[in-house]
């Protein structure tokens, strides 16, 4: 009975399991960090500016991944609605990834350009006033709270620790492009842009 | 759509794959393979081993492994074996049916390109005014209006704050069949400046001067006063007499339609804060989202919907 070897190990039994579950990592997701299609930005692909980098942060903080996802599949019926399907080029920069699980509300991979701003601000104050039948909830605080920028510098500068290209002169004026705005303000920044590097493709 | 699913695995990471996944599944079955059998035979004094387990004296026989399960565990490596031998899993090897992800989605658009292509050639050669006759072609229109443009324009089409009614005979920018295809196709920009600049008491003379064009309730002194700084400021783009310009999406003011009146306010209160705020109004271009065709199904959806009210 060698089973008990394993079974009255807790230490060899856990690097055992260790090794078992590793397995689908190292052929699924190692190579991935090897390959240029998962590494490199698609052309023409920028990071956010410090307005849209805070309005991402508003939409992390709002939770507003749990019910919009930011991957369009590889499937007519998603690419008829939504556009061209969504390539892993186009978010080498987001760190953390918005890809979402979970379409309670539509996919906003490539939200960006398709309404326009008084239309999000109008859908964002109370969603009703112009979807009657949405069910998403209402966002008013974000029209009375303003942003200092205190912190931006700092969020780009972690960014750039992780490979987004910022240069000095735009982390310097991070700050001075934040101050003042509306959180609904850079919110719609970022909604705007989601998803137009690769429009016309 | 040219490349971006990438390039090919070097060789050492395909390798690396290959031995990876068939290594697991090998290891996998040997350690069932293993232990499918065990000694039952019970030794000198009758005994049949047991696990050496034992909870409250009862101790557990050390029997092997149910045929059934074992069965199914050996049908999942079969199936795994021959999952990979078809589809791509193995490195660079692409599978025998030679799928990908990226040409199933080639696939389903050309089938779909194939079916719906004739229907909307055909519509496309049909001029819109007859075209928003076809109560077929407009069931078809009415599906693509309600997917991309009730967002704004509501469901109804009736519009709502800040977006154009399109079921009444009030338009911006045109309601012939050529100015519709060409809002659709490449949107639109309404631009009113903010005033601010002219003063509080400019403003409410303007304000009541507007009041007037319409025949709205106004004070008449104030009217007379904000008429040279109509003429002077608000003319250029609305007309002397204030019935707009469609060329530039300026609103004809002596109509009593107000894009930018809010539930519950007075048109005193909206065209005050037009005003002092400006206002900015965006058509985003449709054609590269649904293509031309489908933009002259859908203007032909708008065409019909004209003089509803």
């Amino acid at each position: 009975m060698r089973h008990e070897i394993v079974e009255k190990n807790v230490g060899l039994l856990t690097v055992l399991i260790l090794v078992v579950i590793s397995f689908g990592g190292l052929a699924e997701v190692v190579p991935l960090f090897f390959q240029k299609q998962t590494t490199e930005p698609v052309e023409g692909l920028e990071p956010l500016t410090a307005l849209e980098l805070e309005g991402r942060d508003i939409y992390r903080r709002e939770g507003c991944v749990g019910c919009h996802s930011q991957m369009v599949r590889p499937f007519r019926a998603e690419t008829e609605r939504y556009g061209p399907y969504t390539v892993a080029g186009e978010t080498v920069y987001d760190h953390n990834f918005l890809w979402g699980s979970k379409r309670t509300g539509p996919d906003l991979a490539r939200v960006g350009g398709r309404y326009s701003d008084d239309w999000h601000r109008a859908h964002l104050y109370n969603p009703r006033d112009v979807v009657p039948e949405s069910v998403m909830p209402a966002y008013p605080w974000l029209f009375n709270n303003t942003l200092d920028g205190e912190a931006t510098p700092k969020k780009m500068r972690a960014l750039r620790a992780l490979g987004v290209p910022y240069t000095d002169e735009q982390i310097e004026s991070a700050t001075a492009e934040v101050r003042g705005e509306q959180e609904i303000t850079a919110l719609i920044a970022f909604l705007q842009q989601l998803g137009t590097v690769l429009k016309d493709q | 759509m040219n490349n971006l699913w990438g390039d090919s695995l070097s060789g050492f990471w395909s390798a690396w794959i290959i031995v990876i996944t068939l290594g697991s599944i090998g290891i996998a079955f040997w350690l069932l393979y293993a232990n499918r059998k065990t000694d039952k035979t019970p030794d000198a004094e009758g005994n049949v081993d047991t696990t050496g387990h034992a909870a409250d004296g009862i101790e557990e026989y050390d029997n092997p492994l149910p045929r059934w399960w074992f069965q199914l565990y050996v049908g999942t490596v079969v199936f795994a074996l021959g999952y990979l031998v078809l589809y791509p899993g193995l490195g660079n090897f692409a599978g025998l049916l030679g799928w990908s992800q990226e040409s199933q989605w080639e696939q389903e658009v050309a089938r779909a390109e194939e079916r719906f292509t004739p229907i909307f050639a055909q519509y496309e050669e049909v001029p819109i005014p007859e075209l928003a006759q076809d109560g077929e072609a407009m069931q078809v229109a009415e599906r693509i209006f309600l997917n991309n443009c009730a967002v704004c324009h509501g469901s109804g089409a009736q519009g709502g704050y800040g977006f154009p009614n399109l079921t009444d005979d009030e338009w911006l920018y045109g309601g012939e069949p050529e100015n519709i295809l060409a809002t659709l196709n490449n949107g639109r920009n309404g631009l009113m400046p903010s005033w601010q600049q002219l003063g509080q008491e400019n403003i409410e003379n303007v304000t009541q001067h507007v009041l007037s064009l319409s025949d709205q309730e106004h004070d008449a002194q104030r009217a007379e006063s904000g008429a040279a700084t109509f003429a002077s400021v608000c003319a250029a783009c609305h007309m002397p007499d204030g019935t707009g310009n469609q060329a530039l999406g300026a609103p004809n003011l002596t109509n009593d339609s107000w894009l930018y009146q809010q539930p519950g306010q007075s048109v005193a209160d909206a065209v005050r804060q037009t005003l002092r705020n400006g206002r900015n109004g965006h058509m985003p271009a449709q054609a590269a989202y649904i293509g031309e065709e489908r933009v002259h199904l859908v203007a032909a959806y708008v065409y019909s919907l004209r003089d509803q009210d």
